[in-house]
C-alpha cells in the first residue's frame, strides 16, 4: 500500500517535471516574450519600441537570461517555496495565487456541501426500486441536468433568478468586499450541473446492491426495510460514490473556469485564463502544477480509499 | 422438374439501405460535403461550388433520419435523441437553402423577438449589433457540428491507432503509450485546452488539435482494454493462423469486433467537444468572429446583463442544450439497445 502510494507519488513529480519544462521552454519564445509585452505596454509603444529599448525591457524583467538558467532559478525558488514573480499583478506568485485559491475553496466547498447530500440522496432513492417511477423520474433529471452545458445552466440560471425575479445578484465580482450572496448562483450552477453524474453513480451501484442475495435474506428475516437500507445496503452502496466523489475534484478545477468567467468570480480558474491570455509564465506554472497535484492527489485518494473500504480489492 | 434453389430473400429499399456499405455511404453524403463547406467555404466560393457541394447532403440526412427512426423503434430515449440531433444536422445542411437574412448584416440593434420592420419580421429578435438572431442561430449549428465532429473524429483514429497498438503489439510499446497519456490524463481537461490554444492561437484547426491531445488518451485506454479483451478470442487466432499482417488485424478484425462500446462513448464523446468548443469559443480561444457560432454569440451578449434583452443569451444557451441532449439520450438509448441484445 504504502509502496503504491510512493510510486504514485514519484509519478506526480515526474509528470510536474515534465510539464513544467516543457511551459517554460514553450513560453520562452519571442512570440510570448513579445505578447507579455503588448499586454504591459500596449501594442502602439511596443511597435514604436526600438530594438535596444525593447533589450532593456527584457532585461528589467530577467528575461534576457537562456531559458535553462531561469529553469533552474525557477526550480531552486521553488524548492524554498518561492513560486517567482507574476508580470502581471507585479507581486509574488504565492500571494496572488493564495488569494484566488482560497476563493476558488470557498466555492468548492460549498459545491461539495450540497452536492454530496443531494447526490446521494437522489440515488439511493432511485436504486432502491429499480424501474420504478422514482427511479425513472431521477434517472430523467440526472440526464437532462448534466446535458445542459455549465454555460448554459449559468445563463440560464442568471436570466431567470438574477435578471427576472430580482433575487439574485447577477455577478460576482465582489467588488464592494466579500458577499456570500453572490456566491450563490456560481455554486447552483456546478451543483446542478455535476450532481446528475454522481447521482447515477450511486443509482447504478445502489440497484446492484439490492439485487443480491445478502440483502434479500435480511428482507425476508423481516428486518424492518429503513434498517435493511441504513444498516445492509447502504454500507456496501456508498463506496463506489465515494471514488467518484473524490474524483470530482480534479472535474471542478476544469469546470470551475467558465463558471468563475462568465460570473465574474476572482477564482483559480479566471486567473489561470487570464494569465495564459497574457502570457504570465510564472502564474502559469504554478496554476499547472497546483491543477495536476490536485488531480494526481485526489486519484490517489480514491484509490487508497476504495482499497480502505472494499477490503476484497488488492493493488498488486 | 421442381427448383429446389431458394431464390435470393427480396430486400425492400429500406433493408438495403440498413447494410453496413450503404450507411457508410450515406454517412460521408453528409458528413463530407458539410466539412467541405464550412472548411473550405472561400475555395469553394471561388470555384463557384459553394451551393451546389451541400446538395447530396439532404437527401442522405433525410434517408439516414428514417433509417435511425425505423432500426430504433424500441427505444424512445434513442428516438428522442437521435430526432434533436438529426434537427440541427438537417438545419446545418439545408440552412443556405432558406428563407433566411444575411446572419453577419447589420439591420437594426436591440429589435426584441418579433419586431417588424417593414415587410421583414425578426422572429428572434436582433442582437446588440442588429443582426438576425433566428438566422444566426441557425447558421451557428454549422460551425459546432462540423468542428465539434471533425475533432471527435481525429480523437478517435488517433485514440484508436494507439489503443490498438498498446493493447495488441503490447509490450514497450504499451509502456511508451501509457505513460504519455498518463501524463496528458492528470491535466485538467480545461487546464490543457487553455494551454494548448494559447500556444497554437484560437482557430478551428488548433481547436481540433485541442480536442485530440485531451480526448484521445482516454480512447486509447478504451481501445486497449477491449483490445487487451479481444486478442486471445477465436476469431484473432484463426486470422494469426492465416498469416494476417498484424496491422490487417487490428483494423479489419478487432476494430468491427469492438465497435459496439466505442460507438456509445463516441456519442458522449460528440456531447463532450460540443461543449467544450462552445465553451472555448466563450472564453476568446475558439472559433473567431465575425461569423456566427453559439459560443460567440454568448460571448457577445454576456456583458448585457438586462432582462429585457437576455433572449441573446437564452437563445444561443438553449440551442447548444438541446443538441447535448440530444447526444446524451441518442448514447443512453444506444447503450441501453446494446445491452438488451
Amino acid at each position: 500500500m504504502l509502496k503504491l502510494i510512493a510510486r504514485r507519488l514519484l509519478q506526480m513529480v515526474l509528470i510536474m517535471a515534465v510539464v513544467s519544462l516543457i511551459l517554460f521552454v514553450v513560453f520562452d519564445s519571442d512570440k510570448f516574450k513579445k505578447q507579455i509585452a503588448t499586454a504591459e505596454l500596449g501594442g502602439f509603444s511596443v511597435a514604436a519600441m526600438s530594438d535596444h529599448d525593447y533589450q532593456k525591457w527584457l532585461k528589467d524583467k530577467g528575461l534576457d537570461v537562456p531559458v535553462y538558467e531561469r529553469y533552474a532559478q525557477w526550480v531552486g525558488g521553488l524548492l524554498q517555496g518561492d513560486f517567482g514573480k507574476s508580470f502581471e499583478k507585479n507581486a509574488p506568485v504565492s500571494k496572488v495565487m493564495g488569494e484566488r485559491l482560497l476563493n476558488t475553496g470557498i466555492l468548492a466547498f460549498w459545491v461539495f456541501a450540497l452536492m454530496i447530500p443531494l447526490s446521494l440522496i437522489f440515488g439511493i432513492v432511485a436504486g432502491m426500486k429499480e424501474g420504478s417511477f422514482q427511479d425513472r423520474s431521477v434517472s430523467f433529471i440526472a440526464v437532462f441536468t448534466t446535458s445542459i452545458p455549465e454555460i448554459a445552466t449559468a445563463i440560464l440560471l442568471t436570466v431567470f433568478i438574477g435578471l427576472g425575479l430580482g433575487w439574485l445578484p447577477a455577478k460576482s465580482a465582489m467588488t464592494g468586499g466579500w458577499n456570500s450572496v453572490e456566491l450563490i448562483l456560481p455554486v447552483l450552477t456546478l451543483v446542478l450541473y455535476d450532481f446528475g453524474y454522481v447521482a447515477r453513480m450511486t443509482r447504478a451501484s445502489m440497484a446492484e446492491v439490492m439485487t443480491s442475495q445478502y440483502i434479500r435474506t435480511a428482507v425476508l428475516k423481516g428486518i424492518p426495510y429503513a434498517r435493511v437500507i441504513m444498516r445492509h445496503a447502504l454500507r456496501n452502496a456508498l463506496i463506489a460514490p465515494f471514488t467518484v466523489i473524490v474524483l470530482q475534484l480534479n472535474w471542478l478545477l476544469s469546470g470551475v473556469v467558465v463558471v468563475e468567467v462568465f460570473f465574474q468570480f476572482n477564482g483559480f480558474g479566471k486567473m489561470l485564463l487570464e494569465a495564459a491570455l497574457f502570457g504570465d509564465v510564472y502564474v502559469i506554472q504554478a496554476a499547472t502544477l497546483v491543477a495536476v497535484f490536485v488531480a494526481v492527489l485526489s486519484q490517489i485518494i480514491s484509490d487508497v480509499g476504495y482499497t480502505f473500504l472494499n477490503p476484497r480489492i488488492r493493488f498488486s | 422438374m421442381t427448383d429446389t434453389t431458394m431464390p435470393a430473400p427480396r430486400l425492400s429499399p429500406m433493408q438495403r439501405l440498413k447494410r453496413p456499405k450503404a450507411l457508410i455511404v450515406l454517412s460521408v453524403l453528409m458528413v463530407i460535403p458539410l466539412v467541405a463547406y464550412v472548411m473550405f467555404g472561400e475555395a469553394l466560393a471561388r470555384a463557384g461550388l459553394r451551393e451546389i457541394v451541400l446538395i447530396p447532403a439532404v437527401p442522405a440526412t433525410l434517408i439516414l433520419y428514417a433509417l435511425a427512426m425505423s432500426s430504433w423503434r424500441e427505444s424512445w430515449v434513442a428516438i428522442l435523441g437521435g430526432t434533436l440531433v438529426f434537427f440541427w444536422v438537417f438545419v446545418a445542411v439545408s440552412v443556405p437553402f432558406l428563407p433566411l437574412l444575411d446572419p453577419n448584416k447589420p439591420i437594426q440593434p436591440f429589435a426584441p423577438p418579433g419586431t417588424e420592420r417593414g415587410d421583414i419580421t425578426f422572429w428572434l429578435g436582433t442582437d446588440l449589433k442588429g443582426r438576425d438572431m433566428l438566422s444566426r442561430m441557425l447558421w451557428g449549428c454549422q460551425r459546432v457540428l462540423v468542428w465539434g465532429v471533425t475533432a471527435t473524429a481525429v480523437a478517435y483514429v488517433v485514440g484508436c491507432i494507439f489503443g490498438l497498438i498498446a493493447g495488441y503489439i503490447s509490450g514497450i510499446w504499451d509502456e511508451i503509450i501509457s505513460f504519455i497519456s498518463n501524463v496528458l490524463l492528470s491535466f485538467p481537461v480545461m487546464v490543457l485546452f487553455i494551454l494548448i490554444l494559447n500556444y497554437l492561437g484560437p482557430s478551428g484547426f488548433n481547436i481540433v488539435i485541442a480536442v485530440t491531445f485531451a480526448s484521445a488518451p482516454a480512447i486509447m485506454r478504451i481501445v486497449r482494454g477491449l483490445a487487451l479483451d479481444n486478442k486471445t478470442r477465436d476469431y484473432v487466432f484463426a486470422a494469426q493462423t492465416r498469416g494476417e499482417h498484424p496491422f490487417r488485424i487490428m483494423v479489419w478484425e478487432l476494430l468491427p469486433n469492438v465497435r459496439g462500446p466505442i460507438i456509445v462513448d463516441a456519442c458522449l464523446r460528440l456531447g463532450y467537444t460540443t461543449v467544450a468548443i462552445t465553451t472555448l469559443t466563450f472564453l476568446g480561444l475558439g472559433l473567431q468572429p465575425p461569423d456566427p457560432d453559439w459560443g460567440l454569440m454568448i460571448k457577445e451578449a454576456s456583458n448585457l446583463m438586462v432582462w429585457q434583452f437576455s433572449y441573446m443569451l437564452l437563445i444561443p444557451a438553449l440551442a447548444v442544450s438541446s443538441l447535448i441532449l440530444g447526444f446524451n439520450l441518442m448514447a443512453d438509448g444506444l447503450r441501453e439497445m446494446s445491452l438488451r441484445d
